[in-house]
């Protein structure tokens, strides 16, 4: 287990480090990068102050180095769109509404796809079965900001119930969470249905019911308790698809979290918000992804092997 | 996972697995008529079935509506702000969808099956820095490298084919290298090397016809994913550049009208998903036809 851990952890390092190496080389890449990080209108002091900053006159793998000591500390550099502020503050200011809103999400995933799975799976091939295939195909084949165009049309025009767009009440937040979990649900309910199938088929469930333990409680108690291992592994990417939804999501409802600042950052060419986000959002990934396979280690002895 | 051999009989390079050997009644023809009628014709003879050009602005006939809600047999789906044929844009949409689409899958499986078959042929530590490579591709989400990128650079063709082929090379890598695996160690490659065949020649006339089905199937499976990546950066400003009618751009020119002109966003979008879920259903009957153990039970 100890060994395993350790794997996974130099792993997720590894893959730290290359988003760095990303992000470092992106910004050598195209031309000097006083231009990228600095106003057009910067001063020849603030150029210098960057370039002895950043140690730009040196070798690269030393500013690598420079690069990676003030990505540490949170340093990117002041944002360029958003005056005042460090490019870390702008993200610090914003990340709290994309885990609200992606935790809303995963929440209303969670307890819409479980109960679907599992009825689907104690009626195989029944109506709501049939009907929550149907609903899963058309979940990941929808084009994500199309379906939330087409929730703000029917319910924030048309019936005129929640609001279109922006953040403030808990009604904001219905329209673009209901948006992102659309393709969770989808997804978490047929994995949770295969492994529901799995599992009532196991001996220990046979037992269960010759005991006469009630079939409700085999259902929702033996069976998944065990069949929910599964699902578990899909957090992970739940995650990915938390951090990707957020900034589609959150462009088309106009919510003020990381997404949104991601976007608005690129249009204005403000390239250390970009970087802090980018950076970020790999730090959230890598660290869920990293927890969960932990998490399912510990839970199934199988997956150290 | 391989042809049976007949234990009598030598060892022969394998037959490829059939992968069509379906009757004709067998096949999924709904999903083959809408994308028929939604990508494929459309996007290899726009420029003849197209009432109007992809770009023709006529501003007589501004935001009209589609023509069984009040508008005219001229512009069947309507127009938008700029009197632009929301039907003829979709068609010519339809070519960028396929074209893109295509040249990521290409340049993506191009990339993992040479990486996948050097790896699992070379073995050692070849093997061992391709495997990491692809797990730590698999773990970044390319939303960021998507981000990354267009912050650098703006929206650009580049720097989507290289957001999807970023997204597929590692699936396929993975995927060869593991068939790769198995094939290397079977008499037919065993007997190449005795008879002096040079390594390159092994991997390409012995080991790449065999797994050349998986690559078909795997990419096809792709297909419906590489669209709305590519619809999805095209939507948000970081894919494709304005004004090239991709449909991610189509659907973002009526976001904003959504209240009077649904009908700008509401096509584009449409096509998208038939495609995706044409493609998608197409792909589980494929997949079902090749294992039947992954079908849903």
């Amino acid at each position: 287990m100890k060994r395993y851990i350790l794997i996974r952890l130099l792993e997720s390092l590894a893959a730290i480090f290359v988003i760095t190496v990303l992000v470092f080389a992106l910004t050598h890449m195209s031309g000097s990068p006083v231009d990228a990080l600095l106003p057009q209108d910067a001063t020849q002091e603030q150029i210098d102050a960057l370039v002895s900053a950043w140690g730009l006159d040196q070798s690269l793998p030393r500013q690598y180095l420079s690069f990676l000591g003030n990505a540490l500390q949170g340093d990117f550099g002041d944002s360029l769109k958003w005056r005042g502020y460090s490019a870390m503050g702008v993200v610090a200011d914003r990340l709290p509404q994309t885990l609200y809103l992606g935790g809303i999400a995963v929440a209303i995933s969670v307890v819409v796809a479980l109960p679907l799975g599992v009825m689907a799976a104690m009626r195989k091939g029944g109506k709501l079965d049939k009907a929550a295939q149907l609903f899963s195909l058309f979940g990941q084949s929808i084009p994500q900001f199309w379906f939330a165009i087409l929730l703000i049309w029917f319910f924030a025009v048309a019936l005129q119930l929640l609001p279109t767009s922006g953040s403030g009440s808990w009604q904001h937040v219905i329209l673009p969470a209901i948006a992102m979990a659309w393709f969770q649900i989808a997804a978490l309910s047929r994995l949770t249905r295969s492994a529901m199938l799995e599992v009532l088929d196991a001996e220990y469930v046979k037992l269960a019911r010759v005991k006469g333990v009630s079939e409700t409680r085999v259902v929702w108690v033996h069976a998944l308790r065990n069949a929910a291992v599964v699902p578990l592994t899909y957090f992970g990417v739940l995650a990915g698809s938390v951090l990707t939804g957020s900034v589609t999501i959150e462009t088309v409802f106009s919510w003020p979290g990381l997404g949104w600042v991601a976007i608005e950052a690129i249009r204005a060419r403000d390239f250390p918000v970009v970087q802090a986000v980018v950076v970020i959002f790999a730090l959230i990934y890598i660290v869920c992804n990293f927890l969960v396979d932990i998490l399912n280690a510990y839970i199934d002895p199988r997956v150290r092997a | 996972m391989l042809t049976s051999t007949r234990a009598s009989a030598p060892e022969r390079s394998p037959k490829r697995r059939r992968i069509v050997s379906a009757s004709l009644w067998t096949l999924p023809y709904f999903p083959i008529a809408i994308l028929l009628c939604v990508l494929i014709i459309p996007g290899l003879f726009a420029d003849f079935i197209a009432p109007h050009g992809a770009q023709e602005m006529n501003m007589q006939a501004r935001l009209q509506p589609p023509v069984f809600f009040g508008g005219t047999w001229e512009y069947i789906l309507g127009t938008d702000r700029l009197g632009r044929c929301i039907l003829s844009r979709t068609m010519h949409g339809a070519w960028y969808a396929m074209s893109i689409s295509a040249t990521g899958i290409i340049v993506g499986v191009t990339i993992g099956t040479t990486l996948g078959l050097l790896a699992g042929y070379a073995r050692g530590w070849v093997d061992t820095l391709v495997m990491r490579l692809v797990d730590i591709t698999l773990a970044l989400p390319a939303i960021l490298l998507a981000l990354a990128l267009a912050a650098m650079y703006g929206p650009s063709f580049k720097s989507v084919i290289t957001v999807v082929a970023f997204v597929l090379w590692a699936y396929f890598a993975r995927q060869v290298r593991a068939e790769v695996l198995v094939l290397r160690e079977r008499d037919f490659v065993a007997r190449a090397k005795v008879a002096g065949v040079s390594h390159v020649k092994i991997l390409l006339r012995h080991i790449l016809p065999n797994v050349l089905n998986t690559i078909v199937v795997l990419a096809t499976l792709q297909v419906g994913i590489v669209i709305s990546l590519e619809a999805s950066l095209s939507f948000l400003g970081i894919g494709i550049p304005r004004p090239t009618p991709t449909w991610g751009i189509l659907v973002a020119d009526g976001r904003q009208l959504i209240v009077s002109a649904w009908w700008i966003s509401f096509f584009p979008g449409l096509a998208i998903l038939l495609t995706v879920l044409s493609i998608n259903l197409l792909g589980d009957w494929l997949r079902d036809r090749l294992d039947p153990k992954t079908r849903p039970m």
